[in-house]
This record gives structure tokens, C-alpha cells and sequence, in this order.
């Protein structure tokens, strides 16, 4: 892939066939952070896709282990593996989970259940500090997410050991799992509760190449909380902002449509 | 048995800086000495036990031979889903430590006691599941733990437990340790409760009853030793542990894997809550927890059927 935005239109149409022939849920979840994944991948992460267990490769921690088919098409287009097993993906006997799950080359830490990514993450981080190593770590949450306790529980470790080379990106589109978050349990201020945790806490659109590039290549002092305001189910118009493709899978019909949109963008 | 553990654990990370000790704010008057002798391989975590566990494991991803303490319930309940996803899945170099077994922590109340945590442990795979009789076992069994990769729940008393072993057995990783010999029929005892067994050993001798002693440290790998113990005579387990769940059931387990039918009692605290408080010596009582209901138990797989 040439640049970023080219491999995360990729990803999209990559997406919609798997979660379409799979028949499985989360194309949504998966379609919001494709963005995320694609600078984190293709522009940032010090990460060699022939060397995947290199000491000092960055890390890239997928806490919101449910958008696993995005990560998985993205993994394979920048080189982890045949884009050609993507085809395999929640099949019988496959190893591409339907949550994100080690043994897939590229994967970090499996995950699945919510809350897990960033204590794993800060323990990374912890290392890389007392290795005296640049190593950056990088975790990304969904904003449901952020109910869970222990994600808490790690803010304030991360906080209290200054843990410069951590970054958690929370992937703000605003909708979990029945309605919004704001009418499930409101996290706003969601920036000034991670300022307050003694994070640095930058907000982005989180389908902007550029601004990812920028606010992720920032050195930085303390922990980073990036809040990259995402919309659910993004690139596909009929998709976006709908609790609905939290669950359902793509038909053939909403493929066919989805993928023209998705073609025609490309060409643009 | 906590102090020989740290300081086991510290004689350890002073020839490998990989090792590292977190506690959940637990441990005072134990883990000062390593904390201050070996800062960069010590980490607090706070009160925050799941986060524990994510840590652990993301310093165990990055090369770090991690060892996690805390009381009882709390590294094990409290955190299970981080313990079985985060840890146990990804086979990480974790060794969950659990201060104050059984009633231990005895005049602290339920929340305190570690009666079910055995049980929890086995139905997770790939843990080693261990509990040492003294602290003599656990300082071997500390160093077994480091030359094995994967991960392990050692699970301690606290302080000023008898030593049953005159001098240091010989045993690897999974082996019973036979304490006394006998014909007639088999104790198998894990943890403190193996006074139990040897007084039931003493007072059974005298009624011309011949058994024989084991200590039984690791519940997973469980030795075959139980299993052929059980086969052809009786065995009695005893435990500072629920019945429902524990070594009892292991070695029942493991006998009924063998097509065998097995002759076996179990001895521990019931299946029920406890609802009382007290001294360990009273605690045991009150939980049924005794040298007569192991003779009893004894007599009763004796008795012609």
C-alpha cells in the first residue's frame, strides 16, 4: 500500500466481505477504527512485519478485541500474512478468532473481554521504562469500554509512573452495545476525567490521517490519552451511527452497495 | 511461610534481574527488603487486583518472570477472568501468590478466608495449582516454580507454621512426598492440615492401623502416587479447602480417569459458608476440620462392606 488512506479503504471492503461471508456481527465496531489502525500501522508503529517478535518493536495492544476482522485485513495488507486468509476468517478450525486472539501473526494479546488491553499495555510500558528502551506501546479502547473498573485501575498506575511511552487511543463513536454512552453511563467529560487522571489527552477526528499522524508521533512526557471522535460504522453511509451494525452482518445486497460506495471513494 | 517465600524470592532476583515481585498493597512487614534492595524489579500496584493481573502479564509478554502477592480471595476471585484470559491463555510467566490459605486470616471473617480458591484454579487450564505443607516446601517449590515456564498459583499460609520434614525431601514438580509409610491405607494431606494426617498416622498405629502419609504440594501436575495410592486401598484426603472442588476431588478425578473405582473420603471445610470466626485451631474445629474425622474417615473405608 502506498499511503495510509489507500490501505484503510482497503480494509473497509475487506471488512464487509469477511464479516459478510462469516455471517458474524461487529462490522460496525470494525468499520470506525479501520482509520486508527491504518496510520498506527502503515505511518507510525516501528513495527517490521518480517521480524513480528523483534525485541524492540513497538506494541500494539487491541483492547476492543470485537473489531478483530479490521485488524486482521489490516495485519494482512501491510504484510503479516496472505491477504488471501482472509477469506478464512471465523471459519471452522480457523485461527482468525472472532475476537482479537494471539497466533495470528502481528497480534499482540488476545482479547475479548472489555478492560483488559490497557493494564496488559501498562505493564508493557513499565518494562520498556525499566529497559531503558524507546519502545512505545499503544492501546486501543472503545468507549463502552471505559465502564470497565480496571481500565481505571491502569489509568492511575500509567499516571503514577510517569509512563511516557504509553498511548491509549479511545475510539470515540459514542455508541455501545444498546444505545449511546451517554444514555447508558455518561462518560463526558470524558477529556477533563482523563486530564484529571493525569493523563495528556488530545482529541482528534479519528478518521483524519493527518491529525492521527500528528497527535501519534508526538513525544511526549506521562502517558498520552488520544479521544479520536470516530463514527460507527464509518464508510458506509447506511451503516453510520447505527446500533443495528453493532450485531448485524452485511446481506448480499448490503455488500454489493457498500462496496460500490467504497470503489467509487477510492477512485476519488 | 510468606517470609521464606520473599526471601527465597529475593535470593532468587539477585542473580536474575528478570524476576519481579508486585503486590496489590499487601505484604507489610514482609516485602520491604526486596522492595528495597531490588526497586526496579519491585512494583506496588495499588489496590487494584485486575489491573494486577494486566500488568503482570504485559511484563510477563516482555520478558519478565513475574510474581504476584496478595491475601486469599483477592489475587484469585477478584481478578479470575484476567487471571484465566490475560494470563493463563497466553501460558505468561505468572506465579499467583495467595497469602493466608484456609482460615489463616481466621478472626478476619469470609471475605478473608481462602476455602474455594483450589477449586477456581483447577478448572482453569495450564496453571500449576500448588500448596505447599511448610514452609521448608515452599522454599523448594519458590525455585521449582523458576525453572518451569508457564504460569502457577502458589498458595501460602502466613507465619509460623510447623516444619514436617527433618530434613529437605527430594522431590520434582507434580510429586507426593511420602512422610510416613504404611500398608493398610493412604493419607494424602496438601497444605498445613498434613498435622493432621501425621497425628491420625500416630493415633491409628496404636489401634494397630498402619497408614501411610503424603504430602501432596501440587494439586496440578497431581501425582500419579495419589492415583496408585487409591487403587486396590483406600485414601483419604484432607484439606484446608472446601470439599467440593479441591484435592479431594483432583485425586477423585484423576482415579476415575484411570477406570478405576475409587475408595476414597474426603476431609476439609463443607461445601456450606462458614459463619464463625476464630484462631485457626478453633476454625478447624468449627469446620469438622480434625484428626478425629480423618481417623474416622480411615475406619470407615476399613470397615468390611
Amino acid at each position: 500500500m502506498s499511503n495510509s488512506l489507500e490501505l484503510s479503504n482497503t480494509v473497509r471492503r475487506d471488512v464487509l466481505r469477511m464479516t459478510h461471508s462469516a455471517r458474524k456481527s461487529h462490522v460496525g465496531s470494525s468499520l470506525c477504527c479501520v482509520d486508527i489502525f491504518a496510520v498506527l500501522y502503515h505511518s507510525i508503529a516501528n513495527i517490521d512485519p518480517k521480524e513480528p517478535e523483534a525485541e524492540d518493536r513497538d506494541r500494539i495492544v487491541v483492547s476492543k478485541g470485537h473489531c478483530a476482522a479490521a485488524l486482521y485485513a489490516t495485519l494482512a495488507h501491510v504484510g503479516f500474512f496472505p491477504v488471501s486468509k482472509l477469506a478464512e476468517y471465523c471459519t471452522n478450525g480457523s485461527p482468525l478468532f472472532g475476537h482479537v486472539t494471539v497466533g495470528v501473526p502481528g497480534v499482540e494479546f488476545s482479547t475479548g473481554s472489555l478492560g483488559h488491553g490497557l493494564p496488559f499495555a501498562v505493564g508493557s510500558a513499565i518494562a520498556a521504562s525499566r529497559d531503558d528502551s524507546d519502545r512505545r506501546t499503544f492501546a486501543l479502547l472503545s468507549d463502552g469500554e471505559l465502564d470497565e473498573g480496571s481500565v481505571w485501575e491502569a489509568a492511575l498506575l500509567a499516571a503514577h509512573h510517569g509512563l511516557g511511552g504509553l498511548t491509549a487511543i479511545i475510539d470515540r463513536n459514542g455508541l455501545q452495545s444498546l444505545t449511546t454512552t451517554e444514555a447508558t453511563v455518561a462518560l463526558e467529560p470524558l477529556a477533563a476525567k482523563w486530564e484529571a487522571f493525569g493523563w495528556n489527552v488530545v482529541t482528534v477526528d479519528g478518521h483524519n490521517h493527518e491529525e492521527l499522524k500528528r497527535v501519534l508521533e508526538l513525544p511526549t512526557t506521562g502517558p498520552t490519552c488520544v479521544i479520536a471522535e470516530t463514527i460507527k460504522g464509518k464508510g458506509v453511509e447506511f451503516m453510520e451511527n447505527q446500533v443495528l451494525w453493532h450485531y448485524q452482518p452485511p446481506s448480499d445486497d448490503d455488500l454489493a452497495k457498500a462496496i460500490r460506495a467504497l470503489e467509487h471513494e477510492a477512485q476519488q | 511461610m510468606r517470609k521464606t517465600f520473599i526471601a527465597t524470592l529475593l535470593d532468587e532476583a539477585r542473580r536474575d534481574p528478570s524476576i519481579m515481585l508486585l503486590t496489590g498493597d499487601l505484604g507489610f512487614n514482609v516485602i520491604e527488603e526486596f522492595a528495597e534492595e531490588l526497586p526496579s524489579q519491585f512494583l506496588n500496584c495499588g489496590v487494584a487486583e485486575q489491573s494486577m493481573i494486566g500488568v503482570a502479564a504485559g511484563l510477563a509478554a516482555s520478558g519478565r518472570r513475574v510474581f504476584v502477592y496478595s491475601i486469599a480471595n483477592f489475587p484469585t476471585f477478584r481478578c479470575l477472568e484476567q487471571i484465566r484470559n490475560d494470563v493463563a491463555y497466553h501460558r505468561h510467566n505468572v506465579t499467583i501468590v495467595s497469602v493466608g490459605a484456609g482460615f489463616a486470616y481466621g478472626f478476619d471473617g469470609y471475605s478473608h478466608f481462602g476455602l474455594e480458591d483450589l477449586a477456581v484454579m483447577r478448572a482453569i487450564p495450564g496453571i500449576d495449582v500448588i500448596c505447599p505443607a511448610d514452609p521448608l516446601e515452599a522454599e523448594l517449590i519458590t525455585r521449582m516454580i523458576l525453572k518451569n515456564d508457564g504460569p502457577s498459583y502458589l498458595r501460602l499460609r502466613k507465619e509460623g507454621e510447623e516444619i514436617f520434614h527433618a530434613e529437605a525431601p527430594q522431590f520434582s514438580r507434580g510429586d507426593a512426598i511420602r512422610l510416613r509409610s504404611g500398608s493398610d491405607l493412604t493419607i494424602a494431606a496438601t497444605g498445613t492440615v498434613v498435622s493432621l494426617a501425621l497425628e491420625a498416622h500416630d493415633r491409628l498405629a496404636d489401634m494397630g492401623i498402619d497408614v501411610e502419609v503424603l504430602s501432596v504440594p501440587f494439586l496440578r501436575p497431581l501425582s500419579p502416587d495419589c492415583v496408585k495410592a487409591s487403587i486396590g486401598r483406600g485414601l483419604v484426603t484432607v484439606e484446608e479447602h472446601s470439599v467440593n472442588g479441591g484435592l479431594g476431588s483432583a485425586v477423585l478425578d484423576a482415579v476415575i480417569a484411570c477406570g478405576e473405582v475409587p475408595h476414597l473420603r474426603k476431609v476439609g471445610t463443607p461445601a456450606a459458608t462458614p459463619s464463625d470466626i476464630g484462631e485457626s485451631g478453633y476454625m478447624w474445629q468449627s469446620a469438622g476440620l480434625t484428626t478425629e474425622a480423618v481417623i474416622e474417615a480411615v475406619q470407615s473405608l476399613l470397615k468390611p462392606s
